[in-house]
């Protein structure tokens, strides 16, 4: 059913919509050099491309299909309305750069969502631009380089991130320059304070921190970490990847972080897409403020315009940011209020806390201690049994749920990350612990279905081996270029 | 190949001592099943001169980086381009049709510092130990 | 507060804080100290649904509409059709609420998309290999810089002049933050030196015109250089495709591709490459494979070039990309095909002849650049281009890209589909009055 491709289905003749005719006089064509002879595309009527999409789309499990704890990403229900209001015209059809008497309104709503992530994260000032988190945390370190670099003195080479950082996080280290060192945990999963205090001194420009962490344990030794930071000249960064647990709650100023990049897609209920759009926000202290990537929101009396600060470290984009990301987020804060963002990090933190209880005798948890809004457990028990996380992954795909997320972070062996959010209620907490229960009796009684496993899926495990051996890409790839050989056969 | 000449690293490669000063070397079936399915192999080109324990290569499976370093100085002679088309043969068979450098060695006594098949299979099994507590 | 998203009954949660064994959700957060806790938030008072959406409809009034403006501005951000069947499918929430398809066996909608995508676009560039797409056309073209830097192992990137100035700022932000240095050069390539990793043009240029690739390609790959082309990918309905004419990389931004301007993003980052640079492009990539019983599926792939595995020697530290935006771009491409992309360029080509024709003959106004052009083209007009953009306005019509910085009183004009003829005779009566 899904087993074809685009050129299986194409046919010479078959359109998939109409387009008016010229209407104007034609122009003599360029020279012969410049065009190009065939374009080779399937030919598909509208009607089998709507069977086939709708078909792919059936092989999908989203937030919509059901419960979907995957830690990090935080995939909360993406609200409906968000995503009518972004489709009005007034939002959808602007080009960025009309006067900007014309698009006063979407100005308006830039500087507002700039105030409240500002409010809400504790900072000073907000830029929209970056267009997903690791996008956010490029924006960061290029920040702390500016900063250094106009200080002067010794240059700072080096940034400190915890072992158990998000790739992206060395990653953008990379990419902005610097050198990374990794900071050891300690056995509590925090930091571990002698270690930072032998490692901090002044060739470190930054330790980036995810706060709380990404073993989704919030750190009680921050004020300390923060002090140590700024006594020995350096700056504070944030990861703000799991601000999903401190919304309303706890401000990320407050806690010493100079920047903090954030996941609109995550925390502020932007769906996913599969992979993106994102939006990822950088909020600063004032220190960094002149720096912030262009353009900023700003407004002068009742009139909304661009600008760009004095020492911004430059463009991240052709425009400014995810805006239709943008619209989804500021309608989530508005229609949530104070209140409303302290009801969803607490129902976020209660519900991976009842996990943890429920799960740990089944599940061996390497920090028995209070966890926040994600909790991660190792499969380390049934590793004894010859029974892998991907293994116990796979079987709960069988259950009719999206495993958590596996293997992340590095520092638990097998890692099993678990995000319930708080849009979901008990019942359905209930019913993943009791499928989570019945795969650690079949890791013991019947391991072999689990390594079997899935078997309920579209599709069962895949050869990831040969895909990465002999990478097939595209139809060009498999042979099926010749989409035209296809003929009307009739 | 007798399994005692066989001389290993702490970071589990194998070296075979050839005549000559010569050398052939590659992963041990540990570092394979550490590895998994391996995808790739990114191997210093013949005339490349590498030195002992320092990294001279990489090696890709589905989901992990590995280094490859050098267990002796030396230069490289040639590579298994049959493995390099075929990455799954240094899982079935690490220490023959798997192999990865032919190596000429310009400091032989550093082959000593090496250990040999009881010793490594000792290491090995300490490491088994410290992952199960 | 009773929400609509948090299904939790004050009885589920007592439930829950007793089997926890605390007594209050603020006991969860005691690893957090007491002074940072609790802190007050100056946020708005929550509205409902209803209330929100009519303010956000009246705020989004506040912004003039393309449905309610004739557009004649481009600049890398175009109105071009949509056929409604995209906004169908990405509508569908099984698409769009679903994350990066780590596990495939679920996402088989969201991975053979992406294949589809990757084939699409590599028949549209002439490309051997293509990824499931970065950010949008500016970090691509920034990203293919270093991929180059990378390939070559060279520290210099070069940039001509006519590429878009928004995107060669996007260039030096991220060449510069690896401290490689970037050079612009004009068309006579003074200064392409043989330390430099790559030359990166615009095609058709930033100025509308079409560049004369083949100057080009002999001189950069004689460096042994890379030639990364930035392309309008409508263009490519009717235009010679890069890959044709050596381009070792080719970039674009897709949004013109199915997706409406939305004030500049979400868009999407078109990046494909030649096959033997497979294993440095960054992003994420999607192959097709078997499953254990022989099925076909698909799978991310190649996953070692990125940050979840090689963190610091990454390609790239991109994660979430512009995945629905993808999905759009597959829709739209399929949707259209050779015939329906052909006649929108044609469409687009003829027009924006028509328009430049009946501008040239106005008196006091002339076609700046001689060179063939596609959708885009300057013209120097006989007072400031913001004076006539006012005018314009309040026809109910968006003018052109003022240029009057580097060409005097310059205006990029961008003529679509989508501009009738009668958007056409009205924009050139309204010229005709300066």
């Amino acid at each position: 059913m899904h087993h074809y491709l685009l050129p299986d289905i194409s046919q010479p003749g078959k359109i998939g919509c109409s387009l008016p005719p010229l209407d104007v006089p034609p122009a003599e064509l360029p020279p012969k050099e410049l065009l190009r002879q065939e374009l080779e595309l399937p030919e598909v009527s509208e009607v089998e491309l709507v069977r086939y999409f709708t078909a792919l789309s059936k092989l999908n499990y989203g937030v919509d299909t059901g419960f979907y704890p995957l830690g990090s990403c935080t995939m909360k229900y993406n609200p409906k309305w968000h995503e009518d209001v972004a489709k009005l015209p007034g939002f959808a059809s602007i080009h960025p750069y009309q006067p900007v008497e014309s698009i006063q309104g979407a100005l308006q709503l830039m500087f507002e969502l700039q105030e409240y992530l500002a409010e809400i994260t504790g900072m000073n000032a907000t830029s929209l631009v970056p267009m997903a988190g690791a996008q956010g945390e490029l924006a960061s370190l290029l920040m702390v380089k500016a900063y250094y670099q106009t200080r002067g003195g010794k240059a700072r080479r080096k940034i400190l991130v915890p072992d158990s950082a998000h790739g992206t996080n060395p990653a953008t280290v990379a990419m902005s320059g610097f050198e990374i060192s990794a900071v050891p945990s300690d056995d509590r999963g925090n930091i571990d304070l002698k270690s930072l205090e032998s490692m901090m001194n002044e060739e470190v420009a930054t330790l980036t921190l995810t706060m709380p962490t990404t073993l989704g344990l919030f750190d009680p030794q921050i004020a300390e970490i923060s002090q140590l930071v700024h006594e020995r000249g350096g700056l504070l960064c944030g990861d703000g990847a799991n601000l999903n647990s401190l919304l309303g709650k706890v401000k990320f100023g407050d806690l010493g972080f100079d920047c903090v990049q954030l996941n609109l897609h995550k925390t502020f209920s932007t769906p996913h897409g599969g992979g993106g759009p994102g939006s990822g926000p950088v909020c600063v202290k004032s220190n960094l403020a002149e720096f912030l990537p262009s353009p900023l929101v700003t407004k002068q009396d009742k009139e909304y315009t661009f600008s760009s600060p004095a020492k911004s470290i430059g463009s991240l984009g052709a425009a400014y940011g995810n805006f239709g990301v943008m619209v989804k987020a500021y309608a989530y804060i508005r229609s949530l209020g104070a209140e409303g963002l302290r009801e969803v990090s607490e129902n976020a933190v209660i519900n991976a806390n009842y996990i943890k209880e429920k799960l740990k005798a089944y599940y061996h948890l390497p920090y028995d201690r209070t966890c926040m809004h994600e909790v991660v457990f190792s499969g380390k028990w049934q590793k004894a049994n010859g029974v892998a996380t991907l293994d116990i992954a796979k079987r709960l795909l069988d259950f009719g749920f999206h495993p958590p997320t596996i293997y992340f972070p590095l520092v638990v062996d097998g890692a099993l990350l678990t995000e319930p959010t708080e849009t979901e209620s008990k019942e359905t907490l209930d019913a993943y612990i009791d499928a989570m229960k019945e795969i650690a009796r079949e890791a013991d009684e019947n391991p072999e279905i689990l390594h079997t496993a899935p078997h309920n899926t579209p599709v069962r495990r895949l050869d990831e081996a040969t895909a990465a051996r002999k990478p097939d890409l595209c139809w060009e790839m498999s042979g099926r270029a010749e989409i035209d050989e296809k003929k009307d056969t009739s | 190949m007798s399994s005692k000449e066989y001389k290993y690293t702490q970071d589990h490669e194998w070296i075979y001592p050839e005549p000559g000063d010569k050398g052939k070397m590659g992963l041990t079936d540990y570092a394979q099943s550490q590895l998994g399915d391996i995808v790739f192999l990114d191997l210093p080109p013949p005339g490349t001169q590498v030195e002992q324990f320092k990294k001279m290569g990489e090696i890709e499976s589905v989901k992990a980086v590995s280094d490859i370093f050098a267990p002796v100085s030396g230069q490289v002679l040639e590579v298994n381009q049959t493995a390099i088309d075929d990455p799954q043969l240094v899982n079935q068979d690490p220490y023959r049709a798997g192999w990865l450098v032919r190596l000429e060695l310009t400091k032989p006594s550093e082959l000593d510092a090496l250990m040999n098949s009881d010793e490594y299979d000792k290491f090995v099994a300490e490491l088994g130990e410290g992952n199960s507590e | 507060m009773l929400l609509p998203y948090l299904p939790n009954t004050d009885a589920g949660r007592s439930a829950m804080l007793r089997e926890i064994g605390v007594g209050s959700a603020d006991e969860l957060f005691q690893d957090v100290p007491e002074k940072f806790r609790n802190v007050q938030f100056k946020l708005p008072p929550p509205l409902s649904e209803l209330e929100l959406k009519e303010e956000l409809r009246q705020l989004s009034n506040r912004n003039a509409n393309l449905d309610d403006y004739a557009c004649f501005l481009g600049a890398g951000c175009y109105r071009h059709f949509i056929p409604s069947l995209v906004g169908h499918i990405t509508g569908r929430s099984e698409f769009y609420t679903a994350y990066t398809p780590y596990q495939a066996e679920v996402s088989q909608g969201t991975l053979q998309t992406i294949y589809e995508y990757q084939s699409l676009v590599c028949q549209l560039t002439g490309m051997e290999a293509s990824n499931a797409g970065m950010y949008d056309g500016s970090t691509a073209a920034a990203e293919a810089a270093l991929m180059a830097c990378r390939i070559t192992k060279r520290d210099k990137v070069i940039v001509l002049s006519t590429v878009n100035p928004r995107y060669c700022r996007v260039v030096d932000t991220y060449v510069n933050g690896h401290n490689i240095p970037v050079e612009k050069v004009e068309s006579n390539l003074d200064g392409l030196s043989s330390d430099c990793a790559c030359l990166i043009v615009q095609q058709p240029n930033f100025l509308g015109y079409f560049e004369d690739m083949g100057a080009y390609i002999q001189k950069v790959h004689d460096i042994g250089a890379l030639l990364t082309v930035i392309v309008d990918p409508i263009s490519l309905g009717m235009f010679k495709p890069p890959g044709d004419y050596g381009a070792d990389i080719v970039v674009a931004e897709g949004q013109a591709l199915g997706s409406p301007p939305s004030f500049g993003g979400p868009g999407l980052g078109i990046f494909s490459c030649r096959k033997e640079y497979l294993r440095q492009m960054p992003g994420r990539i999607v192959g097709k494979t078997v499953d254990v019983d022989g099925k076909p599926g698909y799978v991310l792939t190649m996953a070692t070039r990125e940050q979840h595995i090689r963190r610091e020697r990454a390609t790239s530290n991109i994660c979430t990309n512009e995945a629905l935006v993808t999905l759009a771009t597959a829709v739209y491409l399929a949707t259209l095909s050779k015939r329906g992309l052909r006649q929108v360029a044609e469409l687009c080509y003829h027009k924006a002849h028509y328009a430049a024709d009946a501008i040239g003959k106005l008196k006091g106004y002339s076609i700046v650049f001689q060179q063939p052009f596609f959708k885009e083209f300057v013209m120097r007009c006989p007072v400031a281009p913001y004076q006539i953009n006012k005018a314009l306005f309040n026809e109910k019509i968006i003018g052109g890209l003022d240029l009057s910085h580097v060409i005097d009183n310059g205006m990029l004009l961008c003529v679509t589909e989508v501009n009738t003829k009668q958007d056409i005779e009205r924009l050139v009566e309204i010229l005709s009055t300066f």
